[in-house]
């Protein structure tokens, strides 16, 4: 099997892929980025924490037209992941506002974006109907 | 050096025709409205003591010194500023608040752009990955992320602000957005300074380019040429000048600047709604007024997915009432609270450091009873506001001189 590397460090790879984010240990607040603080309350201490891999669709939108070199139409949403809150592509599913629906339930799927030129494929990720 | 103002009034303003202006550069367009600022206001650049000068495209080469290389280089201190979409408010801004701190009795504020034929002004464009994977940035990205993580593109940005909001409250959808959208170009066939003036039909509206669902292209706001620019007085100085010049003025009943506070989906999605409502709060307090109160509203279309949200922001409507708002009418030139009788973004354009400034013009214009075949009869209190994201957001409210 080749080697794999996530496209953002916040996805875990394995067997079961998941996202992970920085969690304030003072606030809470969740962040997916390297942090220098705490954006809500200032500190600066973080542990990780595992994201739900399920949740619910909160906004999406059909992007038809697109920066040079980026395929189209792909579906962008703001998942709600047990109250995280995740930017991910809807896959796996037809990019028209029949079968994508706000408030549609959703589960990570990875899938590879590419393989370089050591025959290492990066790792994306998306969120894909539950049980459809 | 004089005291601080209690009062802050317009004087003079101007903004240029939005539109392509392909035989002007960014100074000439800036010389143009802020030469009219002067004129409209009865004063000459050696009368200001502060320039606040906006430019977003081309931030770093000090727009408001090649402004004074062409029109008079008085020695004042010029602030440029670039702020996003904000940019033209935030310029305003800076001039207030030399005068309201008394630094100055007079000070002037222009925002300038060149954006025609520019298209999408975001979005990572995508070239051949090769070589080998290698993780930079803040998310240890191998690859570009925008159009695999969600989508960068303000059009779609936008969408799903617009759709959230529907997420939440319910009653939006394709037609009812494109329904605003139909409203903003319908009021733009009565500005002549307006990029785009042509009427079009919801199903003109909806059958046109899909950009990002729910948002096709006339449904954005329109990249375009233009300037805009103001002199802002005190209330102390105002009283020594001209009836008409004192008729004529208008006040400046609130000036705010916000920025967006930590939410928990913020930086996920750009949260346009906090910051905005934080905004109009506190403009409301510092004016003496309330939504009720206002006559007209010039607020930031950016997309028609982004005039719904704001109409709650702004508390135009009650919370979560924005879709019934708008179904009742109360937008429309005819309506209860008329908002961008300009056109708005979507068809007067947006040329970005501009905004801010010109629809502070457009709420002036009205209160000044000149605007024409538009005019808002008896408009007496408006208010403009503006959002970049980022983010950032302006609200003036605006007054009617009694004098």
């Amino acid at each position: 099997m080749a080697e794999q590397i996530p496209l953002v460090d916040y996805l875990v790879l394995g067997n079961e892929p998941h996202l992970e984010a920085n969690e304030c240990t003072a606030c809470g607040a969740r962040f997916f980025d390297r942090r220098n603080a705490c954006a809500s309350c200032g500190k600066n201490d973080f542990t990780k924490v595992d994201i739900s891999t399920t949740g619910e669709v909160r906004a999406f939108t059909i992007v038809a037209f697109a920066a040079p070199g980026v395929p189209v139409p792909y579906v962008a949403a703001l998942v709600d992941c047990g109250g995280t809150s995740v930017r991910a592509n809807l896959i796996n599913v037809e990019p028209d506002p029949e079968h994508v629906t706000l408030g549609m339930k959703v589960r990570l799927a990875t899938e590879v974006i590419g393989t370089d030129s050591n025959d290492t494929e990066a790792i994306g990720f998306g969120f894909e109907p539950l049980g459809g | 050096m004089t005291s601080a103002s209690d009062e802050l009034w317009i004087l003079g303003i101007h903004m240029t025709k939005f539109g392509k202006h392909p035989d002007m550069d960014l100074v000439d367009l800036a010389s143009e409205a802020v030469s009219g600022a002067l004129a409209d206001g009865g004063v000459e650049m050696k009368d200001m003591g502060v320039i606040g000068a906006g430019n977003l495209m081309a931030a770093n080469a000090g727009i408001g010194q090649q402004l004074q290389k062409q029109l008079g280089q008085t020695g004042i201190p010029v602030y440029n500023v670039a702020n996003a979409c904000a940019t033209g408010a935030t310029a305003l801004r800076v001039a207030a608040m030399a005068v309201k701190a008394g630094e100055c009795d007079m000070g002037l504020a222009f925002g300038v752009e060149k954006l025609s034929g520019a298209g999408l002004l975001s979005g990572g464009s995508r070239k051949d990955d090769g070589g080998t994977w290698s993780p930079s940035g803040r998310y240890g990205a191998v690859a570009p992320v925008d159009g695999r993580i969600g989508t960068e593109i303000m059009p779609g940005v936008f969408a799903q602000i617009g759709m959230e909001y529907g997420h939440k409250y319910g009653g939006t959808s394709f037609e009812l957005f494109a329904r605003i959208s139909e409203k903003n170009h319908s009021h733009s066939t009565l500005n002549p300074l307006a990029a785009y003036t042509k009427k079009m039909s919801l199903e003109e509206i909806m059958g046109d380019i899909m950009i990002a669902y729910p948002n096709t292209r006339p449904m954005c706001s329109a990249n375009c040429d233009g300037a805009a620019a103001a002199v802002v007085v005190s209330g102390a100085k105002l009283k020594t000048l001209s009836l008409e010049q004192q008729r004529r003025a208008v006040k400046i009943s609130a000036s705010i600047l916000t920025t967006d506070p930590w939410e928990e989906s913020c930086q996920i999605l750009p949260d346009v709604n906090t910051l905005t409502r934080n905004a109009a709060n506190q403009a409301y307090e510092q004016a003496g007024v309330g939504p009720e109160d206002l006559n007209l509203v010039e607020l930031h279309d950016c997309f028609a997915t982004a005039e719904l949200v704001h109409y709650d922001n702004l508390m135009l409507c009650e919370v979560g009432g924005a879709v019934d708002f708008f179904n009742s009418g109360a937008t429309w030139r005819d309506g209860k609270t008329p908002v961008n009788v300009s056109g708005g973004l979507e068809s007067k354009g947006h040329p970005i450091a501009a905004t801010g400034i010109a629809n502070v013009w457009e709420v002036a214009t009205h209160l000044r009873g000149e605007a024409g075949d538009r005019q808002i009869q008896g408009a007496k209190v408006g208010l403009t506001h503006v959002i970049g994201l980022g983010s950032a957001c302006g609200v003036h409210i605006l007054e009617k001189s009694a004098a």
